[in-house]
């Protein structure tokens, strides 16, 4: 009679990564669909969320993180609070996302991922989110420069002009180097 | 002068692969007391038991050690090859060597050594052990069955026609469970109620069995061929013998508008009432919460025959002078039935799916659940088995079926299969397509598990001949648009998202446990689960055991399951008891408490900690019949040998025949 | 020091959050203006940072923790009890870092040396439904001059107030009812409807317009359906998808679509008696003055019947 089997096998599988980063069982997703069923934004997706999942579980790598689902998820967590095997779903979708991130894997929806690094880099500079800072750099950095254009001149009533960083920024500065590394986004 | 013999198993593999049996066997035949020993691939085989027999012949023995399994597997094997050579069995004892060594240990050396220690402690016992003979104790030969569903109908009838006699007991005014609620039963498509009311009809009419209906059971003292039942008779308000039946009462009740529980919530009964027109026994009873002379009676405080409002239903009984319901039979009455074995089938429940809000059943009237699918299925059901749905009465022209609703659900539900669901799900679809020539069935499902015969057959007829679409994937969301249901679902197979604007929907919940299962499994001393499943004895080999002596599982209360497997549960069930009523003598294991009354201080510690109460308090009196002292007394019958009372005792007065205390430390001793 | 003790638990820590500073200052404004009258004491916290939002938890784990423990940190340096923070994105924020910090000893001690604060987890948090539950619908209605006339008002609450259920504890995640009581509390006609949780697309209102409007129409589609008049929200990226975005769903899809999207702490203001420019009214995008004005109208039954010739003779 064997020893009691050592749950999982450590190996360099994505399956094995994802259960490490976000702690949760995937063998666990018996691929009932639900999460695809509720999932507002899957109508737009080119890989349902359960096959996302089923993908990880074949150790399709490429498959996985060049697809454009991962980053039209919208983190609304319905898959998540449906889910009868209670895999969290939205969790393994951010870390799916940070993977693609870290192996420069983002043209397929470049503009969303923009969207959130300047939005991340604002909070960087100053501590808070400078909302026209934000929708100024997006515009430039992803040329959509006519979007919007109608909405303009309530919200420039409502958007301050210039920055103003928190007096902790320099703290928050720390932050982002402690949790983004050497390597600057 | 002791003269033990042991014996070293190698059980093929298991325990020969990690403990030396040669080198215990050395070890052991150095034992003070061991004039035998020997290793052996295979005790429990023929040639290993006669290797104890020539060995208790030939080197006269008067102790045997079998070093092996568990005891739970083969003690009684060696103890009947002892006695087959002429010594007392319970001078055999097994030193586990296997779970309790072999399977959790790797290391040789280390395993061989403790294997040598566990022997070397169970020699030190057996030297101590004395011959016990069984202990007799005499059997009440009837049987109560508890359940009057297909499993517990079975039951009774296999052992009334075994030629003893039964108690059915029943919870409901009707026996027939929630078979009686089906409309056709798969594979076959049966009319379940006519498949059904021949049986009930046998158990109402076969002379010996004693049907009790609105009854239940009450409490259970005893134990196995001696168990001891009060059972509570539930006021109906009507005298049986005179009722014959006729509806007048039910007629004439003006409280008309109460939900049915037999149609489920879809139609409407009287407070007055038989639970369905072919309700076996066919005598009414009265609802006393819906009773307006009950409910008058109760707020006034007098009994309900003094009360004057309503009381058409004794009006209108055609039986004269003295009519049928008589409203001075308004309280509970309990009996007192003495029988030898219990027959549990009291069968299971179907999940309210409240707690899956993204459905919104109970705010939808057109969601409903299975067995309300099938009370509209039923020609007697409220609608005559027209498909019409709850809201408007129109007639549905696309359902959706919805599989797996609480059952396979870790997070919210039950995790395990409910096993039956797939295949009425098809039956459904079946039933309705028949019924509505251009409807649309579509199910959802996860997987199809037809695993009967011509199960699978059934399911694909469902969808090749009789156009039921199946779509894999669960349903994430159902809700209300004017007057359809919108469902979004997605079928896995294809990846494609799906969008139903359907008529109605109906939920296959999952089969649990019936309500107060928990407390009926305590009054019978019984093991249940966390799902508040019965638990039987083993898992493969004693599906209808429990592990109480004398009790007995039939039906959906162990387990979920179909109508075939709760029949042939039940025929075994029955058989068991069978089993049991061939002797008219019981034989127990005599590893029993025994109290020395000399020493006894008559503290009662014992009696408290007893878990059967098996401990009674015994006046010693003198010849003139004054009281000297009282003493505990165990009683042989009831007695299980946990040896609590032993341990608790604090002044040795009480021992454990074969675990006595002089054994204990000799064990510890030897260690 | 027992008086500091007392004082201390009535402080509520108060977390604008970003978008309250900017594009959803109603939101702030109108807040401001009904918590004196609730009895509310808001404290905003002291030089506050952002949470991370939907961006860092996208790009970065532990930068989706450590933002928002450093929030929590501050309030607990603060001493206070407990933090509100009424959008929804912030709220889920930090109660997600909460959980994940109470769970894993060894992610606490890694949060607390980036954030370089001691961390214990003391603080709770609320979202702005539950700080008005807490306080009761009647205690609200009291502080009301006025009550609606039954306009229909669908309560939207998005999909991070109420769930997942494990993270929030609050509500019901599928059919909730703490924003419908509210606004039955202050005479507006709570609608039943089915996409009460639905998604609206939030963060890709500039990135995926499209998808935000396919998601933002199917929601406009079934509270109109069901007879909305307006809707309640208590979260700023509700607000401006349904808001903002409702003109371009109405451009995109050539529907007609005229529901005016109130945050609940307007509502309650404007029952207040409160002007509509203190509760930032004039920052809707669809025009709330017809539903506003609905909201309070008396009913033509309610008005005293007319006076006919002959009554007005004998008036004379």
């Amino acid at each position: 009679m064997t020893q009691a089997a050592a749950k999982g096998h450590k190996d360099s599988s994505l399956q094995s990564l994802v259960e490490e980063l976000t702690g949760e069982k995937l063998s666990a997703c018996y691929q009932c669909g639900k999460c695809s069923a509720g999932c507002p934004a899957a109508y737009a997706m080119d890989r349902l969320p359960h096959q996302i999942i089923r993908l990880i579980q074949l150790n399709q790598r490429d498959k996985v993180l060049n697809s454009h689902a991962i980053w039209l998820c919208a983190s609304c967590q319905t898959c998540t609070t449906r889910c009868p095997k209670d895999v969290d779903l939205a969790r393994i979708m951010d870390a799916l996302r940070e993977l693609a991130l870290q192996e420069g894997r983002t043209a397929q929806e470049s503009d969303a991922v923009v969207f959130q690094q300047v939005f991340l880099n604002w909070v960087r500079r100053t501590g808070r989110q400078f909302e026209g800072g934000l929708v100024g750099e997006y515009k430039l950095r992803t040329g959509h420069f006519f979007q919007d254009l109608g909405a303009a001149p309530k919200m420039m009533g409502k958007l301050k002009m210039i920055p103003r960083g928190i007096k902790g920024r320099q703290a928050v500065q720390r932050i982002f180097r402690k949790c983004e590394g050497p390597k600057n986004a | 002068m002791a003269r033990i013999g042991v014996f070293i198993c190698h059980c093929g593999e298991n325990i020969g692969r990690t403990v030396d049996c040669a080198a215990v066997a050395a070890a052991a035949a150095k034992f003070p007391g061991v004039v035998h020993a020997a290793d052996y691939r295979y005790m429990c085989s023929d040639p290993g038991q006669n290797l104890i027999r020539q060995a208790i012949k030939e080197k006269k023995l008067t102790g045997v050690v079998v070093a092996a399994c568990s005891p739970r597997m083969h003690e009684p094997t060696f103890r009947r090859a002892t006695a087959e050579s002429g010594v007392n069995p319970f001078l055999c004892e097994m030193a586990n060597i296997r779970e309790h060594c072999s399977w959790v240990h790797e290391d040789r050396p280390e395993a061989t050594r403790k294997a040598i220690d566990l022997v070397r402690v169970i020699v030190e016992k057996v030297k101590r052990n004395l011959p016990l003979l069984p202990v007799k104790v005499p059997i009440t030969r009837r049987a109560l069955v508890i359940g009057g569903g297909i499993a517990g109908i079975q039951a009774a009838l296999d052992i009334a026609n075994g030629g003893h006699e039964v108690i059915l007991v029943e919870k409901d005014p009707s026996v027939g469970g929630h078979m009686a609620q089906l409309s056709e039963t798969f594979p076959t498509l049966d009319c379940s109620q006519c498949i059904l009311t021949p049986r009930m009809v046998e158990v109402a009419q076969h002379p010996r069995i004693k049907l009790y209906a609105y009854s239940e059971v009450d409490s259970v003292k005893g134990f196995i061929g001696n168990f001891e039942v009060s059972i509570r008779r539930k006021a109906t308000s009507v005298n049986n013998t005179l009722c014959t039946g006729c509806g007048a009462c039910q007629q004439a009740c003006p409280a008309k508008k109460i939900p049915s529980e037999f149609n489920r919530g879809l139609g409407t009964r009287t407070a007055i009432y038989s639970p369905f027109p072919q309700a076996i026994p066919n005598k009414p009873v009265i609802d006393q919460a819906n009773c307006a002379r009950y409910k008058d009676a109760a707020k006034r405080g007098i009994p309900p025959a003094e009360s004057k409002v309503c009381g058409l239903c004794q009006k209108k009984c055609p039986i004269q002078p003295k009519p049928a319901v008589d409203f001075t039979l308004c309280k509970d009455t309990f009996v007192t039935e003495k029988v030898g074995a219990i027959v549990v089938a009291t069968g299971f429940d179907v999940l309210p799916p409240k707690e899956f809000g993204e459905y919104g059943y109970g705010k939808y009237a057109d969601m409903i659940d299975s067995l309300q699918f099938e009370r509209l299925a039923s020609a007697s059901g409220p609608t005559q088995g027209a498909m019409k749905r709850p809201s408007d009465g129109k007639e549905p022209k696309e359902i959706v079926f919805i599989q797996c609703v609480g059952s396979r659900d870790n997070a919210r539900g039950c995790p395990y299969c409910s096993k039956i669901c797939c295949m009425y799900t098809a039956k459904h679809t079946m039933l309705y397509r028949h019924k509505v020539h251009d409807g649309k069935a579509t199910v959802f499902y996860m997987d199809v598990r037809a695993a009967g015969k011509n199960y699978d057959e059934f399911w694909r007829r469902a969808v090749e001949e009789d156009g039921a679409q199946y779509l894999r994937g669960r349903v994430s969301k159902v809700y209300k648009r004017g007057d359809k249901l919108v469902v979004k679902g997605v079928d896995t197979l294809s990846g494609e998202l799906v969008e139903i604007r359907a008529d109605m929907v109906v939920l296959a919940t999952a089969a649990v446990a019936q309500p107060g299962a928990e407390q009926l499994a305590q009054r019978l001393n019984i093991a249940y689960d966390m799902y508040k499943y019965y638990s039987e004895a083993h898992p493969k080999l004693r599906p209808v055991e429990t592990n109480t002596a004398g009790v007995f599982l039939a039906g959906a209360c162990q387990a979920p399951k179909d109508i075939p497997d709760a029949v042939a549960q039940a025929s075994a069930a029955a058989s068991k008891v069978q089993g049991l009523f061939s002797s008219q003598e019981l034989e127990r294991d005599p590893t029993i408490a025994h109290v020395n009354e000399a020493l006894c201080a008559a503290c009662w510690y014992c009696v408290d900690v007893c878990p059967y109460s098996a401990i009674e308090k015994k006046e010693i009196k003198d010849k003139k019949g004054n009281l000297i002292r009282m003493v505990a007394s165990v009683n042989e019958g009831v007695c299980q040998g946990c040896g609590l009372c032993a341990a608790t005792c604090r002044s040795k007065s009480v021992e454990l025949d074969g675990f006595k205390d002089e054994q204990v430390y000799a064990e510890i001793v030897a260690l | 020091m027992r008086g500091a003790e007392e004082r201390m638990s009535t402080r509520i820590a108060y977390f604008p959050g970003c978008s309250l500073e900017g594009t959803a200052q109603e939101y702030n404004l109108s807040l401001q203006a009904i918590a004196p009258k609730l009895g509310l004491e808001l404290e905003e916290l002291e030089d506050w940072n952002c949470c991370g939002s939907t961006a860092a938890h996208t790009l970065n784990h532990k930068l989706a923790v450590s933002l928002p423990a450093r929030i929590l940190a501050l309030a607990e340096r603060g001493g206070y009890s407990s933090l509100v923070a009424p959008c929804a994105a912030c709220s889920h924020r930090l109660l997600a870092t909460r959980m994940a910090l109470a769970n894993n000893a060894g992610l606490r001690k890694e949060v607390q040396d980036i954030i370089e604060m001691p961390y214990k987890g003391t603080v709770e948090v609320k979202n702005i439904l539950q700080v008005l539950m807490e306080l009761g619908p009647d205690k609200i209605a009291a502080a009301c001059s006025r009550k609606m006339t039954g306009l229909r008002i669908a309560s939207y609450y998005g999909c991070l107030l109420v769930r997942p259920p494990k993270v929030v504890q609050f509500d019901d995640p599928e059919a909730p009812q703490s924003m419908d009581t509210i606004i039955k509390a202050l005479g507006g006609t709570p609608v039943e409807w089915g996409f009460k949780t639905e998604c609206c697309g939030g963060g890709f209102s500039m990135s995926r317009t499209d998808m935000v409007c396919k998601m933002t129409r199917d929601i406009l589609d079934n509270a109109a359906f069901e007879g909305a008049e307006a809707f309640a929200v208590a979260c700023p990226m509700c607000q401006s998808n349904l808001d903002l975005r409702q003109l371009n769903v109405n451009q995109r899809y050539g529907t007609a679509f005229k529901l005016p999207a109130l945050y609940i702490t307007q509502w309650i203001g404007l029952c207040m008696g409160l002007p509509a420019r203190d509760l930032g009214l004039g920052g809707n995008y669809v025009d709330t003055g017809d539903a506003v004005a609905k909201a309070f109208a008396v009913p033509p039954e309610k008005k005293p019947p007319a006076l006919s010739a002959a009554g007005a003779a004998v008036k004379a």
